[in-house]
């Protein structure tokens, strides 16, 4: 009896420390090369930009490539009419893919894998292809558009709005995935909703970080666009950075970082906007 | 003049499965309706087709003598509450409950009047500014009723709203679902697969198998007095015990070497086996009343649940074993396993189902 208060009273002295625990084979090896694969890729993605800022800081004066570049009023003309392009594209494109993507998941599920496929054929066919297509299709009657700026406008926009499928279709796509539109369309059409009113008031705020998403990739696409603004004749900001790549030596690379700034500037906002709606479902837990 | 009629309403699918058949019900305004049945029954697509979600194949579907048959969801009157409360995640939540009408057009002032006086009928007042995401589930649906109740439709359907809460929550919501219906007297159809929701919520039940109805009946009618097999096993726990025909015209019955007699005459030739059903809360241990029936086993196993203790008695022969359940009494010695016991029912309880007993009700039992 006494040995076992003893043992009991030993026990009780014990220091109230967690037990060490045992020292994990392998794994300073493992931060070392997890360390090592992120030098890596921050070497892969920086250098080419430290390599272009250093290229562009070797004009004489130093800065004058950037000073130069931000008082052209081209620089920022080209990238007004590619950022007006680009949101005309995106507004089609929700207006276009929303309502398809919605109805495909509600009421014909059957078609998803084709309307799947018919969204990535951009992949399959290249730019080219497809703007000798709208080239030789609408340059004569009935639709001769490529005559006037506002027809070469259309097509420009026609031929983003397929070019950004996969990214726009795939991102709406996914979102809807994340929402129980079938009872959500339920529950507003017993409420004395209509389809206008269930799509604009319940289905695409719901789908807000998603069109974001697929917006801004279609942003940073028509931004970077050549080919099609190139033979479509279009002052996009793409094919004023090919007009001076060949003229001036150090600006292009100025350029190339300002719009690389935009667009990451733009990644940035759906950064912040994702991570928003992420807070929102673990607060609520229930989806 | 009832207030929802459905007549002769039938759903198909595509491919030939008949989801419903025939379905006959006819409502009187401010009662309470539940469709009782398992999964797959159809009692949500019969549900779903008074809501204008699916179209029934043939019939009619009638709401205070107007024919909406035809008529589109959005055109009839009908509020909703779903089983995965369906709320508006990017609305407040009184925005979700003055959706509906908003949707109608109605002025700003009016709306939120309403939703004040249904967040108080809710039990959530002051409550209006939260998100969904920011309640438990038990009070996003009753934020859902108060959405489906805000624009006053002509019937209330609610299909499973509770099956996705806990037990304790769902019984308090249940209760108060129930006296919301009765202080606002609207017409209410509810679905569930539970029989205790169901029991203890409706006026009346659709008791629904295989896309048919089995019976309709208040929840003392469908209990006490099921009128197939299966609204017999599906209501409640039931004890079935096999017999055998002795003489069918006089209705004699053998249940394991032991003689009793069906009220009349049985459908079922002699010598042919039958079963009996009977509910356990009303046999007794002993032998009851003059008139009762008596059966005498051995008890195979006693089980303590609290309030209750249930006696499990095993008859001689193939009959089977009847669980008896008695209210528990700490001054009562209760019998001990293997022990002989005798326990009696009243006549009218018993009913006499065909031998496998499935297909039809052949004759209610009385004492010999």
């Amino acid at each position: 009896m006494t040995g076992q208060t003893d043992r009991l009273q030993a026990e009780l002295d014990r220091p109230t420390s967690w037990p060490d625990r045992p020292a994990r084979r392998g794994a300073p090896r493992k931060t070392v090369a997890s360390w090592l694969f992120l030098l890596l890729g921050v070497v892969y993605f920086a250098l080419p930009l430290v390599g272009t800022l250093i290229f562009s800081l070797r004009a004489k004066p130093m800065l004058s490539a950037w000073t130069d570049m931000l008082n052209d009023p081209q620089v920022w003309s080209t990238l007004g009419y590619s950022f007006v392009i680009g949101l005309i594209t995106i507004i089609v494109s929700i207006v276009l893919l929303v309502p398809t993507a919605f109805w495909v998941r509600l009421r014909l599920p059957r078609l998803r894998p084709i309307v799947e496929f018919v969204t990535l054929l951009p992949f399959v066919v290249p730019p080219i292809v497809l703007v000798f297509g709208l080239i030789t299709t609408f340059s004569r009657p009935p639709l001769p558009l490529t005559g006037t700026n506002l027809g070469s406008d259309v097509l420009l926009v026609c031929a983003y709005v397929i070019l950004s499928l996969p990214y726009m279709y795939r991102a709406v796509d996914a979102g809807l995935r994340t929402i129980d539109i079938r009872t959500l369309t339920e529950a507003c059409q017993s409420l004395g909703a209509g389809w206008f009113t269930i799509l604009w008031r319940v289905i695409l705020p719901n789908l807000r970080v998603s069109i974001l998403s697929g917006a801004f990739l279609t942003l940073a696409i028509v931004v970077g666009e050549f080919t099609i603004a190139n033979f479509l004749a279009r002052p996009m900001f793409a094919t004023y950075l090919q007009l001076i790549y060949g003229n001036l030596a150090y600006q292009p690379a100025a350029v190339a970082l300002i719009s690389f700034g935009i667009t990451w500037g733009a990644m940035g906002v759906i950064a912040l906007i994702g991570r928003g709606s992420q807070d929102k479902s673990e607060i609520g837990g229930a989806h | 003049m009832s207030y929802l009629t459905l007549t002769g309403v039938k759903k198909q699918f595509p491919g030939g499965f008949v989801a419903v058949a025939d379905f006959n019900l006819a409502m009187e305004k401010g009662e309470f309706v539940s469709f009782l049945g398992p999964s797959g029954c159809g009692k949500t697509t019969t549900l779903r087709m008074i809501a204008g979600f699916d179209q029934p194949t043939t019939g009619r579907v009638l709401i205070d003598g107007t024919d909406i048959t035809d008529r589109p969801p959005n055109r009839r009157n009908v509020g909703m509450v779903f089983q995965a409360y369906a709320l508006f995640p990017n609305m407040t939540v009184a925005a979700n409950i003055g959706f509906g009408l908003k949707v109608r057009g109605a002025d700003k002032a009016s709306i939120v009047r309403r939703t004040t006086e249904l967040l108080e009928l809710i039990g959530l007042p002051g409550k209006g500014n939260r998100y969904p995401w920011q309640m438990s589930g038990g009070q996003q649906q009753r934020v859902a009723l108060a959405r489906a109740l805000a624009f006053e439709p002509q019937v209330l359907l609610l299909d499973e709203p509770l099956s996705a809460l806990d037990a304790k929550i769902r019984v308090s919501l249940r209760a108060e679902i129930r006296a919301i219906q009765r202080k606002l007297g609207i017409t209410t159809v509810y679905v569930t697969h539970d029989q205790e929701e169901a029991l203890s919520l409706s006026d009346r039940i659709v008791v629904m198998s295989e896309g048919r109805i089995e019976q309709i009946g208040t929840p003392f009618e469908i209990y006490n007095f099921p009128r197939t097999p299966f609204v017999a096993r599906f209501v409640g726990t039931l004890n079935v015990l096999s017999a055998r025909v002795i003489d069918a015209t006089t209705g004699r019955l053998d249940v394991g070497g032991q003689e009793m007699r069906a009220t009349g005459a049985v459908g079922a030739a002699a010598g042919s086996a039958v079963s009996l059903a009977l509910r356990p809360e009303i046999l007794a241990m002993g032998d009851g009343e003059p008139d009762h029936v008596r059966l005498r086993g051995t008890v195979d196993e006693v089980t303590f649940l609290g309030a209750v203790v249930r006696i499990r008695v095993r008859l001689p022969g193939d009959a089977g074993v009847a669980s008896v359940d008695t209210f528990n009494n700490p001054h009562l010695a209760v019998p001990a396993r293997d022990s002989a016991v005798t326990f009696s029912f009243p006549a009218e309880a018993c009913l006499v189902l065909d031998g496998a007993g499935r297909d039809a009700v052949v004759a209610a039992a009385t004492a010999i």
